[in-house]
């Protein structure tokens, strides 16, 4: 067995964190690769901390947490809509305004108990290695809805992506299926927040899939690419906390933002080396 | 899809205002577009050319009078309509090929779940065949340049069969080659039965359309482009600049002047003016 597979196979806790794990992945890859592709890292963001003061209200009260984080990412839903209809301001300013107002709401909430302390380390970054059955069974049909309805609507996904008005002349709704793509984003970000926790699972949306724009020429394999990466990671972050004692949640999104950077400066390079063969009037390439 | 009779108009507009937020730009529009006709839309920038053809498509609620399209309201009829907007390059590039642009333009007959059969490949390939990018087809979107990208973006209105094609300016980045093809394909379509609006700058090429309606945040003139595109109405048109305190692009007066018997139009400094 060795050192490699040993961990997951002698405990029952590791199999599940790595199970879980596998299923974030694959829904993160999904989800991730429209909020890639749409510039939707920062409604993302908003999403991950809005669930925040949702999940500590529903502990103060002694309910759910899941409930909790999903009444707060709806309110994130309704608050980035409203303000990017309303406001005359860049919804940038908008969005990190509620952000933080969220964030803070959280702090505030879980301030009033001290024996928050624990659960929001918890709530931030996700208790992997205490995965339960039930957390691993809500996962597995988070993870099935993400790929049904990504499934669903992918060609006005990718139309959206693409140009929102060629998904509106199409006779496919660009408000209505922007907003299942929200749906889908807090989804993904309210049931991860048992496993990688609420910090983290943004950089399980942004850095497999971001990796995986990197890597494929269409969207199926981005996503591919996207689940591959974030498995590896999991599997990687999973083995260096059991053997180095260091926090699960943390070290894979660590090992998945090095991936990230590592197929950057490769296809930097790489690009560097085909210039000569580019088209000078050619755009340049890869995000800014 | 057949295309529909000669009588029935595609496009019908009375009294019909176009603008933004319920503000008319452009008001009292009468117009009325047969199948297998072209109109184009000349104009200078921010005369309401584009703003005329977003209320056509959909993309702009109707300010005023009224306006039926393709027999339905503007788009009410997704699947007999084409449509390319002008396109301002990204900052990231979709992981896309160029044929997987193409064949969005099947995604209306297909809608959620139909599946891509071998008559849609066929429009598909025949449309970037026309365009002259058939051997792009593979490339990923962001390797084009400009113009391949243009071509690939018309051959995707061309996949659709619309028996409405709606154009915002679809030669701007075009070479002569893909000009010549975009020539052949408009005329290609409008044999077929489609009708084709488009806007343009270019006065030498808006005089093939059976229709030139001359814009300048109103409609100056309308009619057959040899009798609108007079020298008096392009001054009227284009000159429009020159009294409108309001107009952004002030820096840059245009004026139309006839040489070798067919209208052109001139930029000049504000240094010629008086």
């Amino acid at each position: 067995m060795g050192p490699f597979l040993e961990p997951f196979l002698a405990n029952e806790f590791m199999l599940r964190a790595l199970l879980a794990g596998v299923l974030v992945s694959i829904a993160c890859s999904i989800v991730g690769t429209f909020v890639v592709l749409r510039g939707l890292a920062f409604i993302g963001d908003a999403l991950a901390h809005g669930v925040l003061p949702g999940i500590a209200g529903a502990l103060l009260l002694g309910l759910p947490g899941i409930a909790g984080a999903a009444v707060g990412a709806l309110a994130m839903i309704a608050g980035v809509n409203l303000v990017t209809r309303r406001s005359r301001l860049s919804s940038d300013t908008a969005i990190g305004l509620l952000f933080v107002a969220m964030l803070a709401l959280g702090v505030v909430i879980v301030s009033r108990s001290s024996s928050f302390a624990g659960d929001l380390v918890g709530i931030l970054f996700g208790q992997i290695l205490g995965t339960s059955l039930e957390g691993l069974a809500t996962q597995a049909v988070a993870t099935t809805i993400v790929f049904a309805v990504a499934l669903a609507c992918a060609r006005p996904f990718l139309l959206l992506s693409f140009d929102p008005e060629q998904a509106d002349v199409a006779g496919f709704p660009s408000r209505r299926y922007h907003l299942v793509m929200l749906v889908l984003v807090a989804l993904t970000v309210v049931v991860s927040f048992q496993t990688v926790g609420t910090l983290l699972v943004f950089g399980m949306l942004l850095a497999p899939a971001g990796a995986g724009a990197l890597l494929a020429h269409r969207v199926e394999p981005m996503m591919a690419w996207g689940a591959g990466i974030g498995i590896v990671s999991t599997y990687l972050g999973l083995l260096a906390s059991y053997h180095f004692d260091v926090a699960a949640g943390a070290t894979i999104v660590l090992v998945a933002a090095a991936i990230f950077f590592l197929v950057l400066a490769g296809t930097n390079l790489r690009d560097r080396l085909t210039t000569g063969r580019r088209e000078p009037d050619a755009p340049a390439t890869g995000p800014a | 899809m057949s295309a529909p009779g000669a009588g029935a108009p595609v496009i019908e507009a009375r009294g019909l205002a176009v603008g933004y937020g319920g503000v008319a730009l452009v008001p009292g529009i009468d117009l009325a577009v047969a199948a297998r006709s072209s109109l184009a839309l000349v104009g200078t920038n921010g005369s309401g050319k584009s703003t005329l053809l977003r209320t056509f498509v959909g993309l702009l609620p109707v300010v005023g009078g009224t306006l039926e399209v393709l027999g339905t309201r503007p788009g009410g009829a997704p699947r007999r309509l084409a449509y390319v907007g002008q396109f301002h390059a990204s900052g990231f590039v979709l992981p896309l090929r160029a044929v997987d642009v193409v064949r969005m333009g099947r995604y209306p007959d297909l809608g959620l779940f139909g599946r891509m059969r071998s008559e849609d490949h066929d429009l598909v390939a025949a449309a970037m065949a026309r365009m002259g990018v058939a051997g792009l087809a593979r490339s990923p979107l962001g390797s084009l340049s400009g113009g391949q990208q243009q071509r690939v973006y018309l051959a995707q209105a061309l996949a659709r069969r619309a028996d409405l094609i709606i154009l915002d300016e679809p030669t701007s980045g075009l070479d002569a080659g893909g000009r010549e093809l975009y020539l052949q394909a408009f005329a290609a379509e409008l044999a077929r039965g489609a009708a084709i609006v488009t806007a343009t700058h270019d006065i030498s090429e808006a005089v093939e359309y059976d229709q030139v309606m001359l814009l300048a945040r109103r409609v100056v003139a309308l009619g057959p482009g040899a009798e609108v595109l007079t020298a008096d109405r392009l001054l009227d048109t284009f000159g429009i600049l020159l009294r409108d305190p309001h107009a952004e692009h002030a820096q840059r007066f245009v004026v139309a002047e006839v040489t070798h018997g067919h209208p052109q139009v001139i930029d000049v400094g504000p240094e010629v003016l008086p």
